[in-house]
């Protein structure tokens, strides 16, 4: 069966366009065949710098034939109407059946439509379909009249070796290319997949982005495997490099050693972002790999953490920076000292398009003096931002707005300060370092450094506070307090770090919620949802006890530009004295027991809390937690405790797995059902005390009785946080209730038995409800 | 021998010329970039065909070094080509000219990196590249979408080398001020007092109060001028690029908060928009309604 080759090419497509290219352009002809019937065996899409390629295999030389039957007007309709219908369908009347429905007799022509030739089908098809690319950026140019990426200058398509002719964008389809920019020369025919391959093989065009990846991933290793080094992975890096060349070729250049003293972030942020260029490394030695490499003897750390591939670098560097100190100083810090662990090597990688006739000598000059421009820069930033204390430098941040509506990053600065200073007093932090980190935690944004790579916000920080002097925990609270960057970034474990970061983050959710950046569909400029998840997660696997409605209550009091000022000036001020700090804490816990947000604030508070709900029931659902357990608890309505919710949320889950439970829950769902039922009909409701004069059957007297005794022993077991004991509770209700709903009938005849038992059942509802709504329980 | 200075301009030009450019001398007003130019900017729009080379002195006061940092100055060159419409060659072309000034793409590493180009203060886009030589950017290449907020057609190419940058490259220097001009002079020679001098104007001196009447003297005039029954696009447009200009000396002065900043560039946007649209309806810019 015949194959069809399209070749779309063009000038550079954007490297971080292609692959996705590739997938639309196989989804949109894929789909254009089959609703006209056409179908094949195989697709294969291919995207690279200068043409996107697609090779179906396995089509049918034309289209099946196809009869239809149409139905025409009823039989003695005028005249008019039947020649239109046999003029529309191409048939005779006499070629026409006649057809009853029951109403009487219709017209009835079976159309039989031959299938046409499968190159006439894709010559009409390709234009409308090619004109429906969905490319992120596209533009205009001269003699095209629909939009690509870049200016198109030629298409191949075949079918079975021979020309599809049509016309797009001012171009006539054909069966000529060209091969690569400079390595190549003059127009290649090409007929079928196969020879079109080979023939761009030969014109050093590699058609396969994933094989360019690959021949990148491989010489690179090899290449820094011959110096005893190896590669830092970077995915991202790798898949924008291979959109970058259709002939991929690694070559090694050297970073001066006038550099090495850089910090390793800045080294690999420079040569990334600017230039593309891979970090090397010294091989870890397999001791060092052995100390080095698990994560998770470390406090807190998350064990299942991924490498982080393809994420920033300062990731990288900052689990690393875990690692034993640097006997090189403050520069190497984060990096191990001696060669062969890990340290960064003075040479970088940098991926050409070009079989240069020196060997690539001319080239790998030309980027070792790019770099050293570069990096020349990165040192004048870094010398520059030392010479000035990152305390000195708190005061610029008043020019540097944060949103519109939430104040500048002095105000966010103050406030979080003052956050961390709360934090610390409840979950029993140093205050006087807490307050440290939160006064210098956006310092590094008035620096050169962060202003050219704002990916180093914080990593820089980090190295100007330890310049500066600051205790290692406020430094590292620095660094941290931007973390978890996202789902499989870890949470900050040390203490300082912990507290600043929940502060940065609730001051963040708080605030741009109050500005209005609630996110709203797929809509969330500011990565609210990140921030949400980030403190249900920091508070989680920490396992910090921290009533949120108190911090939420700080920021209100907070969002009074003159009590913040004022707060700022006689509580944040430069307190060195840590005594001093103690009862400037004590105060703002005072502050935020006493302060009464007003109706609305306390309204968005609910919905502030509701959304952390939201997250944590996404947050959970990988461990199989219930997010209708979630809900039930969530809707006690004081509940802002998210270790406590979470501990009585699983031992719910739990109790209602188990037999006991679900019967429980069964015989809730007929007591609430009973008590909505009645207390509508009586317009009123059945929460009074039961008295015990009025109970007659014994299955009511005993149901009172271990209800009394159920009563106290859930609030006090709820009260000690005890919550499979509650459950147990729970679980001793069971047999009572059930002997009670089998025995005795409550709707009695007798209107003050009927009260006493619905209140006995309004009882139960109140019993359970101390451990969870027991409404919003599914299932 | 490497190229000096002043070779590479007249090899671009020459060049340039070769490929039917009118090769125009710098515009007389402070700018800075190329893309001010009126050869560029207004010629951009319209209907009519347009081919023009020449070497524009560019002013960013925030870049001022006092003469201290290898490779930023406040006073630089660019070389500026449009072509109207981009032929369909324009890369090619492009590529003979890397030619020309002494880089073999055969020898080097030659690539096209996307750097989309928009201008907030022209409401100006287009798509293009960086174009990278060895790593190095030697070039920016793009194809204007809009100007003015008006879109461009038929569509212009615009090529931009930064002649310094290319300059240090092509002699192998590290430092800008050791650029040979020609053989007998450095750049520094030429430059380097001015980039001193210069840099404490924009950063210090420059009486900003004079700077704020000369904006709003700028903005009024350019006003002024297109409010009339007979419009003056090309005095208005001047008065559009000083405002611009005005406005990167107050922001180097760094008396433009955060939020005013966006509201200065709205105000040269709205300038430019407005000269682009009155461009649109004189005899060089118009399209002619088909006769008969």
């Amino acid at each position: 069966m015949p194959d069809f080759l399209l070749e779309l090419f063009s000038e550079e497509i954007p490297a971080r366009m292609q692959a996705l290219a590739a997938k639309d352009l196989e989804r949109l002809v894929v789909g254009a065949l089959s609703d006209r019937g056409l179908l094949f065996d195989g697709a294969k899409a291919f995207a690279g710098p200068r043409r996107l390629t697609l090779a179906l295999t396995g089509l049918p030389a034309k289209q099946p034939d196809v009869s239809e039957e149409k139905k025409g007007p009823r039989v003695g309709a005028p005249e008019k109407a039947i020649e239109g219908f046999l003029r529309g369908a191409g048939v005779t009347l006499a070629q026409c059946r006649k057809q009853s429905d029951g109403k009487g007799e219709f017209y009835v022509a079976v159309v039989a439509r031959k299938g046409r030739a499968t190159p006439q089908v894709l010559a009409e098809l390709l234009p409308e379909t090619l004109a429906q690319m969905p490319w992120p950026k596209s533009m205009r140019f001269p003699g095209s009249a629909v939009r690509w990426v870049r200016p198109l200058h030629a298409i191949v398509a075949t079918f079975d070796g021979e020309v599809v002719p049509f016309a797009f964008a001012g171009i006539e389809s054909g069966s000529t290319t060209m091969g690569h920019r400079f390595l190549s020369r003059g127009p290649i025919e090409v007929r079928r997949f196969e020879d079109y391959e080979q023939s761009l093989r030969a014109a050093h065009v590699l058609l396969d982005g994933g094989a360019r990846k690959d021949i990148v991933r491989n010489a690179l290793k090899q290449q820094a495997f011959a110096l005893g080094l190896e590669p830092i992975e970077d995915e991202g890096l790798l898949d924008e490099v291979a959109g970058l060349a259709e002939w991929p070729l690694v070559l090694i250049g050297r970073i001066e050693e006038r550099f090495m003293d850089l910090p390793p972030e800045i080294l690999q942020t420079a040569m990334r972002r600017h230039q593309k260029y891979f970090s090397l490394r010294h091989a870890p030695s397999f001791e060092a790999s052995l100390r080095d490499a698990p994560q998770d003897d470390e406090k807190g750390r998350h064990p299942e953490v991924p490498p982080s591939f393809g994420t920033p670098a300062r990731h990288a560097e900052v689990r690393r920076g875990a690692g034993p100190r640097s006997t090189r100083g403050l520069a190497q810090d984060g990096v191990a000292a001696s060669k062969g662990d890990g340290r960064m090597a003075p040479r970088f990688a940098v991926v050409a398009n070009m079989i240069a006739p020196d060997g690539g000598k001319t080239i790998v000059e030309g980027n070792e003096r790019v770099l050293r421009a570069r990096l020349s820069d990165a040192r004048f930033f870094w010398d520059q931002d030392r010479a000035t204390a990152l305390a000195n430098r708190v005061g610029d941040l008043k020019g540097i707005v944060f949103h519109a509506k939430a104040g500048t990053q002095y105000e966010r600065a103050t406030r979080i300060t003052l956050l961390a200073m709360l934090l610390a007093r409840l979950l029993e932090t140093d205050v006087a370092q807490a307050h440290r980190a939160g006064l210098l935690c956006k310092a590094d944004l008035t620096t050169g450094t962060v202003g050219e790579f704002p990916e180093l916000q914080g990593t820089m920080g980090r190295y100007y506070a330890l310049a500066d002097g600051e205790d290692e925990a406020v430094a590292d609270a620095i660094a941290e307090h931007y973390r978890p960057l996202g789902p499989s970034d870890a949470v900050p474990a040390k203490p300082v770090s912990r507290v600043a970061a929940l502060a940065d983050k609730l001051d963040t959710l708080i605030f741009l919620w109050r500005a209005g950046e609630r996110p709203t569909g797929s809509k969330d400029p500011f990565a609210l949802r990140r921030t949400a998840l980030g403190i249900i997660r920091i508070v989680l696997e920490n396992g910090l006890r921290l009533p949120l409605v108190l911090v939420a209550r700080l920021c209100y009091a907070l969002a009074d530009a003159q009590r913040l000022a004022e707060l700022d000036g006689r509580l944040r001020g430069d307190l060195s004295d840590a005594s001093l700090l103690r009862g400037s804490a004590d105060e703002l816990l005072r502050i935020a027991r006493e302060t009464e947000p007003g109706k609305a604030e306390r309204a968005q508070w609910e919905e502030i809390l509701a959304f952390i709900a939201d997250r944590l029931k996404v947050a959970l659902r990988d461990k199989g937690t219930r997010h209708d357990l979630i809900d039930a608890v969530f809707s006690l309505g004081s509940e802002d405790d998210l270790v406590r919710l979470v501990a009585r949320v699983e031992a719910l889950q739990t109790f209602l797995g188990s037999d006991d439970g679900a019967n429980l829950l069964t015989a809730y769902r007929r007591a609430a059902n009973i008590l909505k039922a009645e207390e509508k009909k009586d317009k009123k409701r059945f929460d009074g005390e039961p008295d015990p004069e009025a109970l007659v059957a014994p299955e009511e007297k005993t149901l009172y009785v271990e209800l009394a005794a159920a009563s106290e022993m859930l609030k006090a077991e709820v009260a000690r946080e005890r919550f499979v004991e509650a459950m147990a509770v729970m679980a001793r209700l069971r047999k009572p209730v059930d002997a009670f709903f089998d025995k005795v009938t409550v709707n009695d005849k007798d209107a003050r038995l009927r009260e006493n038992r619905l209140k006995l059942l309004a009882r139960l509802r109140t019993a359970l409800h101390q451990v969870a709504d027991f409404s919003k329980v599914e299932g | 021998m490497a190229k000096t200075f002043q070779d590479l301009i007249l090899t671009l030009q020459n060049y340039w010329a070769e490929q039917g450019c009118l090769i125009l001398q710098p515009y007389d007003v402070e700018m800075g970039a190329g893309t001010f130019h009126p050869a560029t900017t207004l010629r951009a729009l319209g209907p009519r065909p347009w081919r023009a080379a020449y070497v524009q002195p560019s002013r960013r006061p925030k870049d001022g070094r006092y003469g201290e940092n290898p490779n930023r100055l406040q006073h630089y060159y660019q070389f500026q080509v449009i072509l109207k419409p981009a032929p369909k060659d324009v890369l090619d072309l492009y590529l003979g000219s890397v030619r020309a000034i002494g880089l073999d793409p055969a020898a080097h590493d030659i690539r096209f990196v996307e750097d989309d180009w928009e201008s907030p203060t022209l409401g100006a886009w287009g798509l293009g590249w960086e174009v990278w030589c060895d790593g190095m950017e030697i070039t920016q290449f793009t194809y204007f979408q809009q100007v003015g907020g008006i879109d461009c057609d038929p569509v212009s190419a615009e090529i931009t080398y930064g002649l310094e940058r290319l300059a240090m490259y092509v002699q192998n220097v590290e430092f800008v001020y050791d650029l040979a001009f020609n053989d007998g002079f450095k750049y520094g020679e030429v430059f380097h007092q001015s980039e001193v001098e210069f840099s404490a104007f924009d950063f210090e001196r420059a009486d900003t109060e004079i700077l704020f009447r000369h904006f709003g003297d700028a903005e009024g005039e350019c006003r002024a001028l297109l409010g009339q029954p007979k419009p003056l696009v090309l005095p208005a447009y001047d008065q559009c690029i000083k405002a611009s200009h005005c406005f990167n000396l107050l922001d180097a002065r760094g008396v433009i908060s955060v939020t005013e900043r966006a509201a200065y560039i709205g105000r040269v946007r709205a300038l430019a928009k407005a000269c682009c649209e009155a461009w649109l309806q004189s005899p060089m810019g118009a399209y002619q309604t088909r006769t008969g």
